[in-house]
């Protein structure tokens, strides 16, 4: 099998509160023969904070990253966090559409700005090499999950272009893919509440009680996710939520590389599955009904 | 500056120069308020956000100033949904990060939003000083400026047990290199003001 390279944007949620996804991710690109190229010397994408105090840095420091992408002759770049994906697609979008940002943001860097490698998900990497992973699977996944995809993989569709906006289904369509039954629900792309995480968690408790109230309502037995800030806001802060909910819940949160390298055999630790707030358990399966002597 | 906006050049309105610098158009909204229907945070906001941008389309100095005041600016999360479900597609998480720093640039911006102002100016200080967000130092400045030294305490060991909290910046950015985007970001706008 030859091997896919792709640039690497590990953002900065991968090497702290993110580590496990970080730790899955590398741990199945490995089994199925993708070469991640991390860019040199990258720099923070400047996430939420970045667009909302000062839109000229929110775009100068995402294209200092694909600049650098562009010069290490990387012509695809993915970045597994959703919200450095978003920054990094809209900082390229703005590039292409908007003259005057285009001649500020070169002016910063002190540079002129050709051609930009392109921005992927880690939805859109793995659904790249979807034919490597069934003929892999030695364990298969046998639980129903919710996929939740959240905002920033999918909005705003022209600048992300990636699925279906309001019912994406290509995360449901890789755990399918490894023997996992996929639930329909409402909140597929609801806010968890992003970045309020540490400065209105009380909204976080809030918007994250929704989305698992109708999780759990649907029977899903975990919540699948392919970002950072929507796993923190649904398993670190699990406190906050079970306080607004009526039923607590104590279903698992995982990330979409660990659901995969799980399937795959690859071992817990390598997928940094006890790092979770909410251990991942799932219920027993009932067992074949014993035959009558 | 296009036409139909009828206030002075000399003091241009901030719709006027929203279409300037932004490039997004008040006028084009008819307040459907699709928007505010679809807004995760708008139970948290004093002004709806359909309201934010109609305060906008008057063009006067009142109800710009009570856009800017608002907590509705600070209370949106940027999720992006107002402007997927826009018939007209008013890119309204734009006009929100252009009041955002209009309002700090006139240091008008609503006290109840203190805390979550001082969140993003801490993010961007790790940033700036590191290349990379270092996010126990963020959280470190955040608690001093806030005030909130007590929340949040129950989470940390856990993290901490976990490996999900780093006591340490991470090296391998090129700080030099981040610490002059910021300071010629600062220039340019500067630049473009005079």
């Amino acid at each position: 099998m030859t091997d896919l390279k792709v640039g690497y944007y590990p953002g900065c949620s991968l090497q702290g509160s993110s580590r496990d996804f970080a730790e899955s991710l590398h741990a199945v690109a490995k089994a199925l023969s993708i070469e991640l190229v991390e860019i040199p010397e990258w720099n923070c994408c400047g996430a939420s904070s970045g667009h909302m105090l000062d839109h000229l840095l929110s775009v100068a420091l995402p294209v200092n990253v694909l600049l650098k992408a562009r010069k290490a002759g990387l012509p695809q770049v993915m970045a597994p966090c959703a919200s450095c994906y978003n920054r990094l697609a809209t900082a390229s979008h703005e590039i292409a559409t908007s003259p005057a940002t285009k001649a500020q943001v070169e002016s910063v860097l002190q540079t002129s700005i050709d051609k930009l490698p392109r921005v992927l998900n880690v939805i859109e990497l793995l659904a790249q090499v979807s034919d490597r992973i069934a003929p892999k699977v030695t364990k298969k996944f046998e639980q129903t999950v919710a996929c939740y995809y959240g905002c920033l993989l999918v909005r705003p569709a022209k600048v992300t272009g990636f699925d279906r906006t309001e019912d994406p289904v290509e995360m449901d369509k890789l755990v399918a893919a490894v023997g996992g039954k996929t639930i329909d629900w409402s909140f597929k792309t609801e806010c968890c509440g992003a970045s309020f995480s540490i400065s209105r968690s009380s909204v976080v408790g809030r918007l994250g009680a929704k989305i698992m109230q109708d999780a759990v309502k649907r029977q899903a037995e975990a919540v699948v996710v392919a970002c950072p800030m929507c796993h923190s806001n649904l398993d670190l802060r699990r406190g906050e939520i079970n306080q607004q909910l009526e039923h607590k819940t104590d279903i698992p949160v995982l990330f979409i590389t660990q659901v995969i390298g799980l399937a795959l055999g690859l071992p817990k630790k390598q997928l940094g599955l006890g790092r979770h707030f909410v251990p991942v358990k799932f219920p027993a399966k009932p067992l074949a009904p014993p035959t009558v002597p | 500056m296009s036409s139909h906006h009828e206030s002075s050049s000399a003091h241009p309105s901030l719709a006027a120069r929203l279409e300037k610098e932004g490039e997004v158009s008040v006028a084009d909204c008819y307040q459907c308020g699709k928007c505010t229907a679809g807004c995760p945070a708008a139970e948290e906001m004093d002004v709806a956000p359909s309201q934010v941008l109609r305060l906008l389309q008057t063009e006067t100095p009142t109800h710009e100033d009570r856009a800017l005041k608002s907590l509705s600016i600070w209370m949106c999360i940027g999720c992006e949904t107002c402007v997927t479900r826009c018939p007209q597609e008013v890119d309204l998480p734009r006009a929100m990060d252009f009041l955002r720093q209009e309002a700090l640039a006139r240091n008008v911006a609503n006290q109840d939003a203190s805390d979550v102002v001082v969140f993003h100016k801490a993010f961007l200080n790790s940033v700036e000083r590191a290349g990379r967000l270092f996010e126990l130092g963020m959280v470190g400045e955040y608690k001093l400026r806030t005030g909130h030294f007590f929340k949040d305490l129950g989470i940390a060991p856990t993290m901490f047990f976990k490996g999900k909290l780093g006591l340490f910046p991470h090296g391998g950015a090129n700080k030099r290199e981040v610490a002059n985007i910021f300071a010629r970001a600062r220039a340019v706008k500067k630049e473009s003001k005079v």
